[in-house]
């Protein structure tokens, strides 16, 4: 059975303080490290799962500029069998149904059962491109997948993974969209072997895709108003650990 | 279009989800400017009840029943929303932006042909523009959406993000027994499973320390659990840790995860992303973090800017001091 997977580039920000770029729509990417978006990196786990149950092709496509050809190349070391990329120069111009379309494009000529996605990015959270991706397909979908159980290529049972850790079990006949929560599986690492090899195949690149009109325009971005902010220790730690440790026996907690 | 604000009301095991009040109250903030009234959309089976706790916050309760609405089948909800909406044309339509309406708000916006902007923590209408505020990275930023409402719009809306009040309405309910003419046999609800319970129940303790990605290996979880232990408080997460396999799924904070509520709350290498503090209910948080502008920070009572590996030791041998 064959499955595609939708990947998206997104910025690794936990940890890093973000700028804003002068055009004050999307961040300063200088010091900004790359990756493959958590949630897409699970659903190409889930891919790769079925691929060595049942056999049949994985197709990794991402919508960006030449630099997404990083993430898709992990994909194919990990044992993505083929790739597309939908040239787009700057994806944060895009807004979540002209992603769609632009993926439903390629997708609807591919030979597929599954349609596996992220059931979000890190960036923009928005849940989004999974639905609208099936509804343009003319596909069911679920979302949120946690677990896949399946015993034939025709259908899956599938656990959503709803608020407060509470399960909702479904059954779904192929062909479908599902989109993977993160956690559903544990992500494999590339080879050395499968990176050797992935650089020698070809990830094709759609050069000029038609790009269908925004519904939604992002007018800008900015930093969170300052509002309620914490009382911030300063010194060294040894002087806010002192400091920190008064605070909680004053209040009688320690 | 008229005017009017459709609120989608979320449901699950005969229990309306908060966030639907929190709806509710934004709509009539909305409706208010535009002249128009808010109603409360409910799909459901066995509904009667929950339409009558929904008539104080609404002008009215649109009441679809079928036996298929028990649990979330997406394609009947759809259906039965599309057919609804395309009758009435309601200015704007609210989700929570939760589970069920990221299967649901995004395959209506393509059917109804209409823009949607999910994920918000506020909007506003202004003329026949829609302006929303999205939480981008984590919380980190925040991106200012818009759209053109012209032909109606979908906006789905954070849980948490706008505060309940009661207008004391006494809207009526219009039930409406629906039938479909399509059949969605490729999509089947089975059960719901609850959590399994854990060995420990993080619901109850009086402290907790909670560590997220800024531990960074999984053998620096051992040097912060000797300090809760040595506090007396029960360890706790973020998603990451989860997802990652550290520490199991009962000990996680958060919106997928445990809302807790102890005397403290330590926060070590957490962002603070809405869907984590959101589960947090405490009257003493204290966060360390390397990133000064991490909006845990926002919600927590005092912070350290700095790495929790200096911190957690120095801190720990301050408390040892004292006692």
């Amino acid at each position: 059975m064959n499955s595609v997977v939708c990947i998206k580039r997104v910025p690794e920000t936990a940890e890093a303080t973000l700028k804003i770029a002068p055009d004050g729509k999307k961040l300063e990417e200088e010091n900004l490290v790359f990756s493959l978006n958590d949630a897409d990196n699970y659903a190409l786990e889930q891919a790769l799962l079925l691929q060595e149950e049942f056999d049949g092709d994985v197709t990794v496509i991402s919508v960006g500029p030449p630099e997404t050809d990083e993430i898709i190349r992990m994909a194919l070391a990990k044992g993505a069998t083929n790739a597309i990329r939908i040239h787009h120069d700057d994806i944060s111009k895009l807004d979540a149904n002209a992603v769609a379309s632009l993926l439903a494009e390629q997708i609807k000529d591919l030979d597929y059962d599954v349609v596996f996605t992220g059931a979000f990015a890190s960036d923009d959270a928005f849940s989004l491109v999974g639905t609208m991706l099936a509804e343009k397909l003319e596909i069911t979908h679920i979302t949120m997948a946690i677990e896949m159980k399946q015993d034939d290529e025709d259908e899956a049972e599938i656990s959503r993974e709803l608020e407060g850790g509470l399960i909702a079990k479904y059954r779904i006949k192929f062909p479908a969209v599902i989109t993977v929560q993160t956690g559903m599986n544990e992500p494999r690492y590339a080879s050395i072997l499968g990176i050797k090899r992935a650089s020698q195949k070809e990830v094709d690149v759609v050069d000029d895709p038609t790009i269908p009109e925004n519904k939604v325009q992002l007018e800008k971005i900015s930093y969170p108003p300052e509002g309620k902010k914490a009382e911030i220790l300063s010194g060294t730690p040894e002087e806010t650990s002192s400091r920190l440790a008064e605070i909680l026996k004053q209040k009688g907690i320690i | 279009m008229n005017k009017d604000i459709f609120v989608v009301i979320e449901h699950r095991q005969e229990r309306i989800a908060d966030v639907s009040y929190e709806l509710l109250t934004k709509g009539y903030q909305i409706a208010e400017k535009l002249g128009g009234e808010v109603i409360a959309v409910l799909l459901a089976d066995d509904g009667d009840q929950m339409a009558q706790s929904l008539k104080s916050y609404a002008d009215k309760v649109l009441y679809i029943r079928n036996e298929i609405f028990k649990n979330l089948h997406s394609e009947y909800y759809c259906d039965a929303l599309s057919s609804i909406i395309g009758e009435r044309k309601p200015a704007l339509i609210l989700f929570g932006h939760t589970v069920d309406s990221f299967e649901v708000a995004p395959a209506l916006a393509e059917q109804l042909e209409i823009p949607i902007i999910s994920n918000c923590v506020d909007f506003d209408i202004d003329g026949d523009f829609v302006r929303a505020t999205v939480p981008l990275y984590g919380g980190k930023i925040n991106g200012e959406y818009s759209f053109n409402a012209e032909n109606g719009g979908i906006i789905s809306v954070i849980p948490g993000a706008v505060k309940v009040e009661n207008p004391q309405k006494s809207g009526e309910i219009e039930k409406i027994e629906f039938t479909f003419e399509k059949e969605y046999d490729d999509k089947e609800f089975i059960e719901f499973i609850e959590a399994a319970a854990g060995e420990i129940d993080i619901t109850q303790a009086e402290k907790i320390v909670a560590i997220g990605r800024g531990v960074k290996d999984e053998e620096n979880i051992d040097m912060i659990k000797d300090f809760a232990d040595s506090i007396g408080a029960v360890l706790a997460c973020s998603r990451p840790i989860v997802d990652a396999g550290w520490l199991p799924k009962e000990r996680q904070v958060g919106s997928s995860g445990k809302t807790v509520k102890p005397k403290l709350y330590i926060a070590l290498g957490i962002s603070g992303a809405f869907q984590h503090i959101s589960g947090i209910k405490s009257d003493t948080i204290i966060a360390v973090n390397k990133d000064p502008n991490a909006p845990i920070f926002k919600v927590a009572h005092y912070g350290i800017v700095d790495d929790v590996f200096k911190i957690i030791p120095a801190l720990k041998a301050k408390i040892e001091e004292m006692k």
